[in-house]
């Protein structure tokens, strides 16, 4: 089992009229920065840095970090530059990126350089996830929909031959066009650093991770519709001729523990108090109709059963309220004794091979964060992979996603192969 | 639809190497036109009147309706040229152009390519070039019954506007915009609806007889643009509708075809 952390590290902002319980909602695209306070942004991102320093001291294995752009909820816009911290002042968890927006990068050899560049200074710690983004990705690097997904595909392959392939090569693709790859660098794991696809919508990215056998990650979604969609996956592997097992499929979904459980609730019901953010039910905001409609970026017919229950601002219908969540698992609080049971549940359900808690979001503290945190590192942690051993939940690090083989012990000097 | 179906005949047309959808109506000279970024609008009154004095090819470019897609065509210019390899096929000559919006922009690139295969050139409301004042509409970031909208300056008083614009439109109705928006971006994303170069070229009209009309309400591409074809086309005339939006054909189609008539009977 993989446990990794993650936190949208939302810009906390309790003067800006869109913060707390009775916080307006944001209609995505529609805030302006001139309400930026770049002292507060400096706090915060030195406070998500922390967090994520000590998610490893209590045990995490994986440092998640995602990317957005130009939106209050996420502050991660330029995610590789906090992976290029996390890289140096931490020792041994992953850095998890979930993930890169392949499709908004005009020029993919500054990503080839960059994450080989993160790898190294971790010691082949990186675990280099793709995504696809969203709307507001593609417009506000205006990045064309309509080739989102042609886009990252020929990323993606460029990207692998970059690490794997030794240069100088020239690459003429239908959307990149290179005639000296040679980047002075390579990534410290072998053959390249494990790939990971996150998502929660499209059919054709999951199929594409089923064919590629990269792990697929499942973001906060309910437990029946993401069962069925990585169903998807299973039937997928099976015409490829392989069996798919725990160490293809995560689970990201919110869990918070604490001292007591007045608290625990108490802090829960942050997670849908800070700014909203479209992914996280209960705190959706306004749906901008036009985004979800931004041409051609995800096929309109070729959708996942999770795409029915998706947030409103993933295409989905559903709003769903605090207690709906906590009633269906997709949020998890209590006392470490009440959280794990319900976690058990979970991986009994969707048999994930990583898991990520979503935690420290919203309108929760430093403070709040923290002692979920010690907790999850003094009881839940310990019990979780006592769980996972009971129900025989290999990590892509324990079994190779690749091959199905398991993977030996990991020396610093001799990074294990892995990836795709 | 505006008008009776039987008025037009309606075609697969195997065309350079594709397959699209045609509407032909009336006889005698040719006369091309282009549709905008939603697709073909359906045929309407303006279709209707201008076949009662010549002949009226309505095409779905390639991607936009029934028309299936090309591949390799990530630009305008890239349809441009195939739109004159399909006129080739087609056996077409002399031929007079009416492009709107988009259809304008490609009606322009098209007659830059090839002056001589065209007789008349009329451009409604194109976009292709970058206003110095103002900018053009974001339709990707607007839903397309917004932007009908926001492109007709009188609705209430628009008698076609339902036909363009339902209240409630049915379903084959969304998915034809959709497939229309998604072309459009494939060719229009960025530099968003205009051409660095066409400016420049646009001299190469020099000796095509060249009509620019505009509406003086219209808000989705500024009348500036209409002032750069303007002045870049030597000879050209422009003409503004007063009290119309983005859609002059749809809005005052009988002001309209008076006004393009007028233009291509003229020597």
């Amino acid at each position: 089992m993989f446990i990794g952390h993650f936190t949208e590290r939302p810009y906390q902002d309790p003067d800006s009229g869109y913060f707390g319980a009775t916080g307006l909602p944001i209609k995505d695209l529609s805030v302006s920065n001139e309400i930026y306070d770049p002292i507060l942004g400096s706090a915060l991102y030195n406070r998500y840095l922390d967090e994520k320093v000590y998610a490893e001291e209590m045990g995490f294995d994986g440092l998640m970090l995602n990317e957005h752009h130009s939106t209050p909820f996420c502050m991660g816009g330029a995610m590789n530059v906090e992976a290029s911290i996390l890289a140096r002042i931490t020792k041994k968890a992953k850095i998890v990126l979930l993930g890169n927006i392949l499709p908004i990068w005009d020029d993919p050899l500054w990503l080839v350089e960059q994450l080989a560049m993160i790898d190294m200074i971790s010691k082949g710690r990186l675990v280099s996830g793709w995504v696809r983004g969203t709307g507001r990705e593609s417009v506000s690097h205006n990045a064309p929909p309509a080739y989102n997904w042609e886009r990252f595909q020929e990323a993606h392959d460029f990207i692998i031959k970059a690490w794997t392939e030794p240069g100088p090569f020239r690459w003429e693709g239908k959307h990149y066009q290179y005639r000296y790859v040679n980047p002075w660098m390579r990534p410290y794991q072998k053959p390249h650093p494990q790939i990971m696809l996150p998502g929660v919508v499209s059919r054709d990215s999951i199929v594409w991770a089923a064919k590629q056998r990269i792990p697929y990650i499942m973001l906060a979604t309910q437990l029946e519709p993401t069962r069925q969609s990585f169903q998807v996956y299973h039937d997928t592997a099976k015409e490829e001729g392989y069996e798919a097992g725990s160490q293809n499929f995560g689970y990201l979904w919110k869990v918070h523990v604490d001292e007591t459980e007045e608290l625990a609730e108490e802090v829960a019901r942050k997670f849908v108090q800070g700014p909203s953010n479209p992914f996280l039910a209960g705190n959706e905001g306004t749906a901008n109709p036009a985004l979800l409609k931004l041409p051609g970026l995800t096929s309109r017919r070729r959708v996942l059963p999770t795409a029915n229950v998706a947030t409103a601002n993933r295409g989905g219908q559903l709003s769903r309220s605090f207690e709906e969540q906590v009633e269906d698992y997709t949020i998890i609080s209590g006392t470490p004794k009440t959280v794990i049971p319900k976690i058990r549940h979970v991986l009994e359900y969707l048999r994930p091979g990583s898991v990520f808690f979503w935690d420290g979001d919203g309108a929760m503290t430093h403070d709040d964060q923290m002692r979920s945190l010690r907790l999850m590192g003094e009881e839940v942690i310990p019990a979780v992979r006592e769980i996972a051993d009971e129900l025989e939940l290999r990590s892509p690090f324990e079994v190779s996603p690749k091959t199905g083989e398991p993977i030996g012990e990991i020396s610093e000097e001799a990074a294990v192969p892995t990836g795709d | 639809m505006a008008v009776s179906e039987a008025s037009f005949k309606e075609s697969r047309l195997e065309v350079a190497g594709a397959t699209i959808q045609m509407r032909t109506a009336g006889e005698g000279s040719p006369l091309l036109i282009l549709h905008g970024e939603l697709g073909f609008p359906g045929w309407m009154s303006y279709h209707e009147t201008l076949s009662t004095s010549r002949k009226v090819y309505a095409p779905s470019h390639p991607g936009y309706d029934e028309s299936k897609g090309i591949d390799w065509m990530m630009q305008v210019r890239d349809l441009a040229g195939w739109y004159l390899e399909a006129l080739d096929d087609m056996g077409l000559d002399e031929i007079d152009l009416v492009g709107f919006s988009f259809g304008g922009w490609l009606a322009a690139e098209m007659a830059v390519m090839d002056p001589s295969k065209f007789r008349k050139l009329a451009l409604v409301a194109p976009t292709g070039v970058k206003p110095e004042e103002g900018e053009i509409y974001d339709i990707f970031l607007n839903l397309a019954p917004d932007y009908l909208r926001e492109a007709i300056h009188d609705s209430s008083s628009c008698a076609e506007f339902d036909l363009i614009c339902p209240e409630e439109p049915s379903p084959e109705m969304l998915e034809l915009w959709e497939i229309a928006r998604e072309q459009s971006c494939k060719l229009g994303w960025k530099p968003y609806m205009y051409s660095l170069g066409l400016k420049h070229l646009l001299h190469r009209l020099k000796n095509l007889s060249t009509l620019i009309v505009w509406g003086g309400n219209d808000k989705i591409v500024p009348i500036d643009a209409g002032r750069i074809y303007q002045e870049s086309i030597p000879g050209s005339t422009m003409q503004v509708m007063e009290n119309v939006g983005h859609r002059p054909e749809i809005e005052k189609p009988g002001e309209f075809v008076k006004i393009i008539t007028t233009f291509l009977d003229s020597k």
